[in-house]
Formats: structure tokens, sequence, C-alpha cells
């Protein structure tokens, strides 16, 4: 049957919830690294018991937290994210270049071949890779070449937050970056290209179709067809069925096209979720109802599931990194609140249940399908 | 025998309760106390000062005999009452409003 361990960075620490594959009953774990915030934690797919957690701070900086028994206990290991050569300027809010400063890792990416591999993403933007399971990191700073002197922080900063890696070639990775863009890498992230002709951002841009410059909140794909990307902009839901080279807009019937996370069926790639917020100025779900819309058609035609989700008076975001999908039969679906709720669905989005009500306020949900 | 005080979130990290006592070789200073620090919990690396720039952390503070010594040079030398091991080196996490 298998079971399934959802690992949630919060705003006051990380979290472990298991359950078999019923996903009914759950224990939970934690907090664990109490009071400092977990952006992101997220296991190898090669040693699912190997987890790498991103373990921030205003005050103390960045940690990177290492279990080997699958979050039981954990060892600190490299801190020290150090941008290759001089590391240049970006856009700033007034106008300004700015020096390209670290602040923290927004988001891990385990090898999918290699458990001492593990890519990094961090504010401000730039991609990091450890060989040695994590305690050296090596920026590719190649990426910064692909106009990065044009990037710009958006409010929440100058973020890389989505890495995905093309289980077919080794070779390729794609990247996310707020208020960048997507960007592409066919030689193992030497170089890199800009992956954002289609989109459009006229409330956000002064050209609505530059080339860098968008603020990309999320790309997924499917395992199956590493070619096909879905994203959520700021605005718009877009698809790829080019590897990114260009973009149509599906949004379709939704409410709002506006939202962070997106995510893909485990067993459907053309099956994709959606959680849509009323707007970039009110961070909350439309009419106060928690909606996640599922398309079964690649996107344009969306379906409310709310089956077991609050209808009323429900005011909560749900952040990029927080929704995720296990691969059991029927596929699980999973996504954390500001509001410290984690729900879950064991029937692909038909029904939800909170599995926990009052955490504080979810940063990032993954989940891993154990046997 | 130079005792330094560690904020909560640090001594967790360092896995230390109470004070941290330190040997610290020549002129007592913040650098030479950091350093030392450092050299025996290596995890506190990045946490109080910039690994690039070793710069103190905006919101770190350092006192000492009921001063602020946040401003101070990092190789001015420490009050002789930290370097007889009279008063401790504190290290605090900044008030940060709320």
């Amino acid at each position: 049957m298998g079971r399934v361990r959802l690992l949630v960075g919060t705003k006051k620490g990380a979290f472990v919830l298991t359950a078999d594959g019923k996903r009914e009953n759950w224990a939970v774990s934690g907090p664990h690294f109490a009071g400092w915030e977990i952006y992101h934690l997220k296991g190898s797919p090669v040693n699912p018991d190997r987890i790498y957690a991103s373990q921030t701070s205003g005050w103390f900086g960045q940690q990177v937290q290492r279990s080997d028994d699958g979050g039981q206990t954990w060892e600190p290991v490299g801190n020290a994210f150090i941008y290759d050569g001089v590391p240049g300027t970006h856009q700033w809010y007034d106008g300004t270049q700015h020096p390209w400063e670290f602040k923290r890792v927004w988001h891990f990416e385990p090898s999918l071949t290699d458990p001492d591999t593990v890519y990094a993403g961090a504010e401000d933007a730039a991609l990091f890779r450890s060989s040695d399971a994590g305690k050296t990191w090596q920026e590719l700073p190649g990426l910064r070449n692909a106009k990065g002197n044009l990037w710009q922080p958006g409010a929440g900063g100058m973020c890389l937050h989505t890495i995905l890696l093309d289980p077919t070639n080794a070779a390729r990775i794609y990247v996310a970056i707020s208020a960048a863009g997507a960007f592409r890498s066919d030689d193992s992230g030497q170089t890199w290209q800009p992956i954002n002709r289609g989109l459009k951002s006229p409330f956000e841009l002064p050209d609505p179709t530059a080339e860098v410059g968008h603020c990309v909140h999320r790309i997924a794909m499917h395992a199956s067809r590493p070619g096909v990307l879905f994203m959520q902009k700021h605005w718009d839901v877009m698809r790829s069925d080019n590897a990114g080279d260009s973009w149509n807009e599906v949004s379709g019937n939704l409410p709002s096209d506006f939202g962070f996370p997106i995510d893909v069926h485990a067993h459907e790639p053309e099956t994709i979720y959606v959680v849509p917020i009323k707007s970039d100025s009110e961070h909350f779900p439309p009419d106060g109802k928690l909606r996640v819309y599922r398309s079964r058609t690649g996107g344009n035609e969306w379906e409310a599931l709310t089956n077991g989700l609050p209808q009323r008076d429900c005011y909560v975001n749900v952040l990029r990194d927080a929704m995720t999908v296990d691969s059991l039969d029927k596929c699980g679906i999973y996504f954390g609140t500001t509001g410290g709720q984690v729900y879950g669905s064991a029937d692909a989005g038909d029904t939800w249940k909170p599995i926990v009500h009052d955490l504080p306020a979810v940063l990032s949900v993954e989940v891993q399908t154990l046997p | 025998m130079i005792r330094v005080e560690l904020p909560f979130h640090l001594r967790k990290l360092a896995r230390v309760e109470g004070e941290v006592q330190l040997e610290v070789e020549g002129a007592v200073t913040q650098r030479s106390v950091l350093n030392a620090l450092e050299e025996r919990y290596p995890v506190l690396r990045g946490t109080i000062r910039d690994h690039g720039t070793q710069k103190r952390r905006a919101f770190v503070r350092f006192f000492a005999c009921q001063q602020d010594l946040s401003h101070e040079l990092p190789d001015a030398p420490l009050p002789d009452a930290v370097s007889s091991g009279t008063e401790s080196f504190v290290v605090v996490g900044a008030m940060a409003g709320g």
C-alpha cells in the first residue's frame, strides 16, 4: 500500500507528518528547529531518508540541516553560500543597481540520481549546487549572466524558488525567479537562456513582453513529459509544450488567475491544480472560499474542488512551495496555508480534510511516497 | 578565560547550555573572541558575522560592562573586565519590534 511523509516548513519550525497509504490517520512530529523560519524541506528521491532543510533567521542567517534518518535527527551542514567571483549588481527598488547579497535559501532540489548532490535556490537569486551532501556549496554563476543586471526583487525579495530537473535529460535544468522569469540550461547549469516568450505582464512591466523581469510564481512538470511545463505567473496560468520556448495562457474560467502554487497529478499529466487568490493586492481566496481548481485538460477548463475546504470567511494564502502531490493510487494532494492549516486529499482533490489546524504559517509542503 | 553569553537560538545551534568559556591568545578583541568562538563551534560561522565580509550581522549586537560595543572596530580592545573574565561578552539578538 505504501505510506507518505509530509515535510512542512513554517514560519516557526519544521513538522513531519506521517501516515499509511490510506492517509486518514496522521502522526505529527515537531516543531524541529523551533522558532526558526523553515523555508523548505525536501528528500532525496534516491535515498528518501536523506532530507535537506533550509533553516533561516533574520537575526542569525542561514543554516542547512540534513537528516539521514527520515527527519528523526538532524545535523547542520554547510551554510556558506558565496557568490562566484565579483557578484555584480541587479536592479534595485529605486532604479539603481544593487550588489548581489545572499539572504536565504528558498528551495532545495535533490538530484534525481545522486543522494550527495543537491541544488539550492537562493535569495538574492542564484543557483548553488553541493556535491558532498550539503557540506560545501558552489554557485552556477552562468545563470546570472542571463541578463541578471535587469532582474529586480519583488515584494517578497529576489528569490530563486523553483528548480526542475529533467528526468530524461540530465543536462537540462529549469529555474524560476521572482521577479526575473523562467530560465533553462541545456548544459548542466553552465549557461542559461531566458524562456519567457509568450508571457505578458502589463501591470508589472513597462514592456509587457520583456525578455526578463516577469514575476513567475511557480513552474511544474510531469516526469513523463518533461518538455511540457505549467506556470502560475503573478497573473495568468500558462503552459508550454516546447520546454519553455514559448508559452500560452490557459487561465480559462478560473475565478482569478492570480495565485502561487501549481502542480501536476502524479499519474495524469494533463491534470493540473492551482489555488486562485483574489489579487496581488488582496492575498486571500476570492469570496472568502478556499478552492483548489483542477483542470483535466491541461488548462483552460477548470473545476472548483471544495468538498471539505472552508467555503466562508476564509482569508488565508497558499504560498508557492506549499502544494505537493504523492504518487499513490489514488493520487494524494496536500497544501498548507498561511493560517497554519495543512489540508490533504487522498482522492485527487475530490474531497479534503485538514491534517493539522494550528501550525505556524506554512511556507512549504513536500510529500515523500514511501514503500 | 573569556566568558561569552550567547542568545537562545545560538546556544541551541551550538548545543551548549549557559555561558561559553574560551581561551583567547593575544589581544582580546571582538575579532579574536569571535574567531575563537567559531573555531570551537564551527556551526556558528555565518550566524554572528557574514561569511563573506566578516561584518557583524545587522540584527546582532555585542554588549559588555553595560555598554553597547556593537559599533566598535573589530580589532579594538574589549574592556579589561572582559579580558580578565570578570564580565562576560554578550552576543544579543537585537530587538526587532512586535
